[in-house]
């Protein structure tokens, strides 16, 4: 009896694994292949590292070098607003849990309700705002919206407020530190774990929105990746018969399409890395029982 | 602007750490000033990119093309365009799907996870939270590929129990509320579980050791005592889930650019919203069914802030 439980509980869960693991095994593998290879062999076969390289050069000549122009707009996008987040979002937490000014309730509340709210209900007001003001098509209506992370703010405004030992802070301005030396020499430093979780987050959160750059970005050679892969998608004549003739010069089938989705989830997997203390610590705060 | 489920374990841990490090802050008694000069940077994002725009949305909504205050003329002439019931039926049947997966599988899989801790555990954990990293278009695209019969691993399954043969039947109308749920599920739930995971860690040991002593078997456990206690996170997942789904924008935008015009570019609401505006510029109207989503959205927040405790205003 007790046998037959656990052998549920493992069958119930690798079922689970199975179709959340093997689409991305699917991904992985596709690019080794030819399109043609892709319908006969088998789905989880192994084709050739050659193939790779041949996808590679397809998608690298897709109009003129076009892909490498998405993801280097995507790292433009997302590093220039993650820089700016970190330098007013960590202040501002810090700020936020040290006064007590006028005005400070109100910014904290609305922080936290911007926050919680879907990040997408808020794309069509700043895409008419944005209109209004004559500013789509340029690349800063990306950026700017990007570098308003109301999560950095109350993650760091949670930290400081909680774990910060005022007994410091005292020292160091009664030793003549400005509040500025105070915040940059010691309260900036303390808050390592912290930076490295907001940096992630706003990272990951700017390198995957689609709807904003889709909705204010007027060229092809503007959008980041994500977008661009939209674009691609609808020059895949796989999944698009039409465009097969049209005269296309580079083949852009379902193995070049692949490495492409594969290819533009590389940098999040490098910041994962760079920033997995951090986060682990983060993630699995409360999974250890103590 | 963040989507990330894990927004209140994160900063749970972060104060639990701090807490834990022995300095709960001492009363302020000085310096009311001195915290506002390193707030000051981020108000204009926060005015510019978070007030300002659901204001002018909203006065958008309630204005005509000249600046007329018009009541709610706007609302009712993108309510009663032909596309609007079809995109708000699709957008909650969608989300009524995705919600049912997520209480069912999501609640399900972290209790089953949580009854026999050990290191395969903590393996499933990892595996169900990959997917995560593929969030956007990417994700569409797997999903796309995995639901055309001529290259998907699950060809058999497709064609035997589903009976698609071609990927233009995979997406057929019909279909799409539930493989956009599917794919919401694929990245979303491994973030949950995690979340979900942690709460179940939270329960003192005690109050399972006195239930085993009293007689209760696993199942017993799990759903009168351990889901009970977790009950605060479960409303969370839900309300806020709820509230993204009516969101729903890129998934129907890409299977529109992949099916040859079968799929409306005005599936979701969202989607009709921002062709309003783009394409037709009747931005009034456009600014008015934001405002219907807006209002989904500041609802869905503030039930979160005010009732389920999860996240801290103010000390």
């Amino acid at each position: 009896m007790r046998l037959t439980s656990r052998g549920l509980w493992y069958l119930i869960l690798v079922v689970f694994a199975l179709f959340f693991v093997v689409p991305i095994l699917w991904l992985v593998l596709a690019p080794t292949k030819v399109d043609h290879a892709l319908v006969t062999s088998n789905p989880l076969a192994f084709g050739s590292f050659h193939n790779v390289v041949k996808a590679w050069d397809h998608l690298d000549s897709y109009s003129s070098h076009l892909y490498r122009r998405w993801i280097e707009n995507s790292l433009l996008y997302a590093v220039s607003a993650t820089a700016i987040v970190i330098a007013t979002a960590i202040p501002a937490g810090y700020g936020l849990a040290l006064g007590t000014f006028r005005g400070r309730k109100v910014v904290l509340t609305l922080t936290l309700i911007v926050m919680i709210m879907p990040a997408a209900a808020l794309v069509l007001p700043i895409f008419l705002e944005l209109n209004a003001l004559k500013l789509i098509g340029n690349v800063l209506s990306v950026i700017l919206p990007f570098a308003f992370y109301p999560f950095g703010v109350y993650i760091a405004y949670i930290y400081y407020s909680t774990s910060m030992p005022r007994d410091v802070l005292d020292a160091a301005r009664i030793d003549g530190c400005s509040e500025w030396a105070t915040f940059r020499h010691i309260s900036l430093p303390l808050a390592k774990p912290v930076v490295a979780l907001v940096l992630f987050f706003s990272f990951v959160a700017d390198w995957n929105n689609f709807f904003l750059p889709f909705a204010v970005l007027g060229t092809s050679k503007q959008y980041p990746i994500q977008v661009g892969l939209s674009d691609l998608l609808s020059s895949t004549p796989s999944f698009n018969p039409a465009v097969g003739g049209g005269g296309q010069t580079v083949p852009i089938f379902r193995p070049e399409l692949a490495l492409a989705t594969l290819l533009a989830v590389v940098p999040v997997l490098i910041v994962f890395v760079f920033s997995q203390r951090a986060l682990v610590r983060g993630l699995l705060g409360g999974s250890v029982k103590q | 602007m963040s989507d990330t489920p894990l927004t209140p374990a994160i900063a749970q841990a972060t104060r639990k750490r701090g807490l834990r490090a022995g300095r709960p802050g001492r009363k302020r008694t000085q310096g009311n000033w001195r915290g506002l000069p390193f707030v000051l940077p981020y108000l204009p994002f926060l005015i510019v990119f978070g007030v300002l725009p659901m204001i002018y949305a909203i006065t958008l909504a309630f204005t005509s093309t000249k600046g007329k205050f018009v009541g709610l003329s706007n609302f009712n002439k993108a309510g009663g365009d032909f596309r609007f019931g079809d995109a708000f039926a699709h957008v909650f049947v969608y989300t009524a799907v995705w919600l049912v997966a997520l209480m069912i599988f999501v609640v399900g899989l972290a209790l089953m996870l949580h009854s026999r801790a050990s290191k395969a555990t903590a393996t499933f954990r990892f595996l169900y939270y990959m997917p995560g990293a593929l969030a956007g278009a990417a994700s569409v695209l797997v999903w796309l590929f995995m639901l055309d019969p001529a290259v998907s691993p699950a060809r058999l399954l497709l064609e035997h129990v589903f009976g698609v043969h071609f990927f233009v039947e995979a997406i057929a109308p019909g279909h799409l509320p539930y493989i956009f749920a599917m794919i919401a599920f694929w990245t979303g739930a491994g973030g949950w579980i995690v979340v979900l995971y942690g709460a179940l860690n939270n329960i003192p040991n005690e109050l399972e050791e006195a239930a085993r002593i009293d007689g209760a078997g696993a199942w017993t456990i799990a759903l009168r005592l351990k889901l009970p206690m977790i009950r605060k996170w479960v409303a969370y997942m839900v309300i806020l889930s709820f509230a993204t789904g009516t969101q729903l924008f890129v998934e129907p935008q890409l299977v529109n650019e992949a099916s040859l015009g079968h799929v409306p570019d005005t599936w979701s609401a969202n989607q009709l919203a921002y062709q309003l505006a783009f394409r037709y510029a009747r931005f009034n109207e456009a600014a008015a069914i934001s405002v219907d989503l807006l209002v989904i959205g500041l609802i869905a927040a503030v039930l979160i802030v005010t009732r389920t405790g999860l996240f801290k205003k103010d000390d």
